[in-house]
């Protein structure tokens, strides 16, 4: 049995597969359900400062090789997170991330402010979902200036809690905004959030599927780019990265590690394999190491820059 | 890797047929090889897709019977014979059933058309049925007369005024069931303050039962977490809507609570 264990940003996770945001992190339960079946960490569905409505459906669907989603970022607000989060902290010791994310700078720092109360392990900042541009225009990921401020100001909140960015795929040069970000105080980044805006259509109606017409790519067809895009973060500032984009099997996650994530980020898989995804996983990363003699899992953390 | 499409089609709705004032069932052209209990999400472009659960799946053609309550139930009684409507599934956990075994299933309100299905199949196989369906009045009765035209299933009526079969709760005739024995398992779907007296009921007699629990359900695919169940910590859109009632008994929202679309608590 290899040492799975990794440290983010000062937080020990017993392995790096973390549940990625949006996926069955509704209550306190569903996301420790998924930590019993394996996960080394959680991270919470976005939060805001107040209520806010998502999408009608469908808001949810998939092929073998692609899932596609624009739930809307649904959320009841900080008073429901509070007691998710205390039922998760009742149920199981694995670190939780809370994702928060807001329609403007100030829902930001509201929501930074309550969220620091509820003493998350790491904050994770949304600014980068693709299917609500209709109601908040371009995502702030989309804007080197943006990005910084943000973070800026959601850091000036969180005192000693981690603060990692969710950068968006969906830019000319995501290693610019990594450096923004991280310079604006970052301790880490998880990238990526899904591409897009995308769009599937019924052809016999000729209408758009989504009720929001478009939505966020995911699934094991982005992997090679969420990998890509982790090697040129990585290479460009050996931050903490939590890598996160098409991962469905243990093999994709020592992939994504050796691009250079310390932890990874683990979605549409619940989809392919059941809320046991990142349990399963988890093991096949064990067996791999056991068969390719690899005693700790860190090690593996950006390997590749070696050799290119 | 298990290999999947859940991205909805467009089907052709075959003809309508009006139930009641408020209940239509729409036949459609399409098998999705769907079992009783189990439920798919129908697609209305530009509006709403909602979890419907499957009134019958012959090979051939599926029937869904929907009651108009809120807006994409109105949009679907406007269509008529001919028009088309997104579809995908089947999803979920449906009933279960052994061939000899009797079973008593307790209807409320519109969970007579999942069970209906159910009746029908098990009956086909050499299942003895008890169908009880329970109703507000005679008018919001479902599957009756269907019901009564299947060989090897027995037909009790329970309605609140008294205007159809005896008068009162349908729970009343499954307790006289279980008093004269023989029932194997009691199958349950309708409202949850009637599933929890089932559930109840079945314990104390010591036999199993089988509960279709309703949760707000977004996505159907077990991803989107909208539909876990406090207590168990799974999503009910996968792990059920059919659950057994060892399972059902460990969700602790059961008879109390459900969450709406926004994961907000409310009380039943």
């Amino acid at each position: 049995m290899a040492d799975l264990s990794v440290e983010f940003c000062g937080v020990k996770f017993e392995n790096p597969v973390v549940l990625a945001s949006g996926i069955l992190g509704v209550t306190g339960d569903g996301m420790a359900k998924v930590v019993e079946s394996g996960a080394g960490g959680v991270t919470g569905k976005s939060l805001w400062p107040y209520e806010h409505a998502g999408h009608p459906n469908p808001t949810m669907f998939g092929t073998e090789n692609w899932f596609m989603n624009a739930v809307g970022l649904p959320d009841a607000g900080p008073e429901k997170a509070r007691e998710e989060l205390a039922r998760y902290r009742e149920k199981c010791d694995a670190p939780f991330i809370a994702s928060i994310v807001g329609g403007s700078i100030e829902d930001y720092v509201a929501i930074a402010k309550e969220v620091v109360e509820m003493k998350p392990d790491v904050i994770e900042v949304n600014i980068s979902c693709p299917n609500v541009e209709d109601e908040l225009g371009k995502p702030m990921a989309c804007s080197v200036v943006k990005s910084a401020e943000v973070t800026k100001l959601v850091k000036e909140m969180t005192g000693d809690i981690p603060v990692a960015v969710k950068l968006s795929p969906n830019v000319e040069n995501i290693v610019a905004i990594a450096e923004s970000v991280l310079a604006a105080g970052a301790d880490g980044i998880t990238a990526i959030n899904t591409y897009g805006p995308a769009m599937a259509i019924d052809i016999e109606t000729a209408q758009p599927i989504l009720a929001n017409k478009v939505g966020g790519l995911s699934g094991p067809a982005i992997k090679p780019l969420a990998v890509k895009h982790v090697f040129d973060i990585y290479g460009a500032s050996k931050c903490p990265i939590i890598g996160t984009g098409g991962v469905t099997t243990g093999r994709d996650a020592i992939e994504m590690m050796m691009a250079g994530a310390t932890l990874v980020g683990v979605g549409s898989a619940v989809y392919y394999r059941g809320q046991e995804a990142l349990g399963l996983i988890v093991k096949e990363m064990n067996e791999w190491c056991d068969e390719n003699g690899v005693e700790k899992i860190s090690t593996l953390i950006g390997k590749v820059h070696e050799n290119s | 890797m298990k290999i999947l499409n859940s991205v909805p089609r467009t089907v052709v709705i075959k003809e309508l047929i009006t139930e009641s004032e408020l209940v239509k069932t729409f036949v459609l052209d399409v098998s999705l090889g769907a079992e009783p209990g189990q439920f798919v999400n129908v697609w209305i472009p530009r509006l709403d897709e909602k979890p419907i659960s499957v009134a019958g799946d012959d090979g051939n053609e599926m029937r869904l019977t929907i009651a108009a309550v809120g807006e994409w139930s109105k949009a679907m009684h406007e269509k008529v014979a001919g028009d088309t409507v997104g579809i995908r599934g089947p999803l979920g956990k449906g009933f279960e059933f052994e061939k000899g075994k009797r079973y008593a299933l307790l209807a409320g309100g519109y969970g007579a058309a999942p069970l209906y299905f159910f009746a029908k199949r098990a009956s086909e196989v050499g299942c003895e049925v008890d169908f009880i369906v329970g109703a507000r009045s005679k008018d919001l009765l479902l599957y009756v007369e269907e019901a009564e035209a299947l060989e090897g299933v027995n037909v009790h009526v329970a309605t609140d005024d008294g205007s159809a079969g005896v008068e009162g709760y349908n729970t009343q005739i499954l307790g006289e069931l279980l008093e004269e024995g023989g029932v194997n398992c009691i199958c349950t779907c309708g409202p949850e303050v009637m599933m929890v007296k089932a559930a109840e009921m079945a314990k104390d007699a010591g036999i199993d039962a089988q509960i279709s629990v309703e949760r707000y359900m977004k996505c159907g695919l077990g991803v989107c977490g909208q539909c876990v169940v406090d207590g168990l910590g799974v999503p009910s859109c996968i792990e059920g809507p059919v659950m057994s009632l060892e399972k059902v008994l460990q969700i602790e929202d059961f008879g109390k609570y459900h969450r709406d679309h926004l994961g907000k608590k409310h009380n039943f």
